[in-house]
């Protein structure tokens, strides 16, 4: 079973003649396109190519954006009605949905992730984002906050490089919603989208100052952190620097929402229907190249079946396409960066020296790049790093368990709560499962699904907030609520 | 009459639905409105806390897996108890603090009635919150306010009694235990609540109430790794900022509140979103 299965495809690139991408960029501050001082080179990820040279934001940049968002919030933004704002967004979303192809080749070329991932997920779901949102601009009052919900002002947001756009959705579109304008930081390694989303902001007439672009890298994001001049700071990213900025704001009246990182479990009992949990295994840890906060990055393996679904999950493993991301068949794009790449190689091999077994599908990767083949290990046991690390790549780690208690106590026992997944055929032990997991977003015969209406968020070390829905929304409202 | 000896009581902390003296040894005085003494609260230590911790956990499962309707019948019969004491609280209250006997019984009512109005909350919470999430696709998709786990609360100094039920129902209601410092000053109308919860029906463990300073206790509470949230109402404004960064070494969810209101339970439950394909 475990021999290389010859599925050979023809070459199917997507073109990228659609984008076309500048030297240089500067920051977009006050509605303007700014230049910047210092630069660093993008790259794509798959090929080491230099893609353009990006603004390093520094203390006078973080300043102009601040004032430049104050200035729109005192003057324009919080004075228009709901229903304007929300025409706004909805306009924005449009454009989006007009522009989504060439977003998506932008984003799988400064990403690494495979086109058909961007296409069919990032994109759409970014569009989707600012369409539901642009409806609450003018519900606010019953968004359950009382009748008079204010917004906080200026928001400072940091987003990461696992989906670019999308997050930048997330954060921006509940904010303006809410009638707060923001100053956001996009990723180090993954800041083209956010200028492309820069320009779509002018096409809508978005008024100037509403939405500030701060490229950069860490000490950008401090800058945005401690500025005097933010109320509201909201940051996906690791946990580590989570709780660097919850301890920075925390003397602080700032808001702060947090989507941090997770090690979610995903559990196969021995009556799932096995083929669909293996596509859902695959689907949760390999989706996205596993750089994703949320993924299944446990498999927690009930002894009965658990040699059925390895040997039927390395044989779904050598079929996984790794390769060229502009590919339209490719499913494993690439690391997303040198740095990523060093991280995963570091945690399997304490996985290595820690006594788990590694398996590798058989797959030829590309020379150049940064590039790791989808690995399982198992014999994993809980004090493992694999097992209580995020490694945030294409690599599971498997447990098992014989009792449904002892899959929960497993799969519990972790500082994180972002997500977690169930696979059974009978609903009452699902409902049962569902129940005892300690995570914010619970999967139950599917995976890594989302969706604008579905909050989103973490329990324990995961964060703080949900991100999604009307609970997301609040998040960007002072209401009689707590602080 | 006038000859017999008083029987006065002994202020204990309370455990796990018992009622320990501190392990330290350690005691306070408290004085009446006119400077006589009246008691020896105990002076709560960092193991005490941890005790508590221990038993709260422990108790958390269980009363989060109790029904709606038994916690809010449960909350009801807290009500219930306390009702037929309110001449021992009215009593304690006016001989600590010195307020008249007409304030004493507003705060005994409004606690009683504080009491019953949470106890109606505990099956109603989640259809405030929960959602049903029109997703675009084929899946089943819900999102319902659950307990958070283990929850530390500082109760004001004043309202004494009032205080201390506004910072124990909210978290309970939710489904969590709690760890609560009572007022430092007027901490006997809060261990006479003990007894009225030990005859409540409430599970060991829920409910664990100390006594003793505040500057020495909420740093434990805030630093402590096995606690999931933090209700510093009852400290003052200044003492928030160092608090709440010692709480983000395991980003404890803190905060504080100056009203009664559904919020205040909401900001201590999680929110859990479940997705589930429809299809044959």
């Amino acid at each position: 079973m475990e021999e290389k299965l010859s599925f050979e495809y023809a070459p199917a690139p997507e073109s990228r003649a659609i984008v076309s991408i500048k030297p240089k960029y500067g920051h977009f501050i006050g509605g303007k396109f700014i230049s910047g001082n210092k630069h660093f080179p993008t790259i794509n990820p798959a090929t080491e190519e230099v893609l353009s040279r990006i603004a390093l934001g520094g203390k006078a940049d973080v300043d102009a954006a601040v004032k430049a968002a104050r200035q729109a919030y005192t003057t324009t933004w919080s004075k228009m009605s709901g229903k304007e704002r929300g025409k706004y967004l909805f306009r924005i979303a449009r454009i989006m949905q007009e522009r989504s192809r060439e977003f998506a080749v932008l984003e799988t070329l400064d990403n690494g992730k495979p086109i058909r991932e961007s296409r069919d997920v990032d994109v759409p779901l970014a569009a989707a984002h600012f369409f539901y949102h642009a409806g609450w601009a003018d519900k606010l009052e019953y968004a359950g906050l009382g009748t008079t919900p204010k917004p906080h002002g200026v928001a400072g947001q940091i987003i990461p490089w696992n989906f670019p756009l999308l997050m930048l959705a997330w954060k921006v579109a509940p904010a303006l919603a809410a009638g707060n304008t923001v100053v956001l930081k996009p990723a180090e390694t993954t800041s083209l989208t956010a200028l492309l989303f820069a320009e779509v902001c002018q096409q809508a007439e978005l008024p100037a100052g509403v939405v500030n672009i701060v490229t950069g890298d860490g000490s950008t994001g401090a800058l945005i952190v401690n500025h005097p001049g933010i109320d509201k700071i909201a940051f996906t990213g690791s946990t580590e620097v989570g709780k660097l900025i919850a301890r920075a704001v925390a003397p602080t009246n700032k808001s702060v929402t947090l989507e941090l990182g997770g090690k979610a479990a995903n559990i196969i009992f021995e009556d799932a229907a096995i083929d669909e949990a293996v596509e859902g295994i695959v689907n949760g840890i390999f989706f996205n190249q596993g750089h994703v906060c949320c993924a299944g990055s446990r498999l927690i393996l009930q002894e009965s079946v658990a040699d059925e679904v390895l040997q039927k999950l390395k044989y779904r493993m050598a079929t996984i396409r790794v390769g060229d991301p502009m590919d339209k068949n490719t499913d494993l794009g690439a690391i997303n960066s040198k740095e990523q790449l060093l991280k995963i190689r570091e945690l399997t091999a304490a996985g290595d020296s820690e006594g788990a077994e590694r398996w590798s599908a058989p797959c030829d990767l590309p020379g150049k790049g940064f590039w790791f083949a989808p690995t399982i290990f198992t014999g994993v046991t809980q004090a493992h790093r694999i097992a209580r690390e995020e490694i945030f790549g294409p690599v599971l780690s498997v447990l098992t368990f014989r009792t449904p208690q002892e899959a929960i106590d497993k799969a519990n026992n972790t500082p994180f709560g972002l997500s977690a997944g169930i696979w059974s055929e009978k609903g009452s032990k699902v409902l049962w499962a569902t129940q005892q997991l300690r995570a914010g977003v619970i999967w139950a015969n599917t995976f890594n699904k989302f969706d604008p209406t579905s909050p989103f968020g973490g329990y324990k070390e995961s964060g703080w907030g949900r991100e999604g829905g009307r609970h997301g929304l609040s998040a960007y409202l002072k209401g009689v609520s707590h602080e | 009459m006038s000859n017999r000896i008083d029987v006065k009581k002994t202020y204990k902390l309370f455990i796990n639905g018992a009622f320990p003296r501190t392990e330290s040894g350690r005691t306070y005085e408290v004085k009446n409105a006119k400077g006589a003494f009246i008691a020896h609260p105990c002076l709560a230590s960092r193991k005490d806390l941890k005790d508590a911790v221990v038993a709260a956990r422990a108790a958390q499962a269980g009363w989060n897996k109790a029904s709606a309707y038994n916690k809010g019948q449960i909350l009801y019969r807290i009500a219930e108890m306390l009702e037929g004491r309110r001449a021992q609280f009215v009593d304690e209250i006016v001989n600590v603090t010195g307020v008249t006997k007409a304030k004493a019984e507003k705060e005994v009512t409004d606690s009683v009635d504080r009491l019953v109005w949470y106890a109606g909350w505990t099956d109603k919470i989640s259809s405030l919150s929960g959602a049903l999430n029109p997703v675009a696709g084929p899946y089943y998709n819900f999102t319902i306010p659950e307990s958070m786990g283990v929850i530390a609360a500082i109760a004001p100094e004043t309202p004494s009694l009032l205080g201390l039920i506004d910072a124990i129902a909210p978290i309970i209601v939710g489904g969590n235990t709690v760890i609560v410092l009572a007022s430092t000053k007027a901490p006997l109308s809060a261990m006479s609540f003990a007894e009225v919860i030990a005859t409540s029906d409430v599970p060991a463990g829920v409910i664990n109430i100390l006594t003793g300073k505040k500057d020495e206790i909420a740093p434990w509470m805030a630093s402590h790794m096995d606690i999931d949230g933090f209700d510093i109402s009852g400290l003052s404004a200044k003492k928030h900022a160092e608090l709440k960064t010692v709480a983000t070494e395991n980003l404890k969810r803190v905060y504080s509140f100056n009203s009664a209101d559904p919020a205040r339970i909401l900001a201590f439950m999680e929110n859990k979103t479940v997705w589930h394909p429809i299809g044959l």
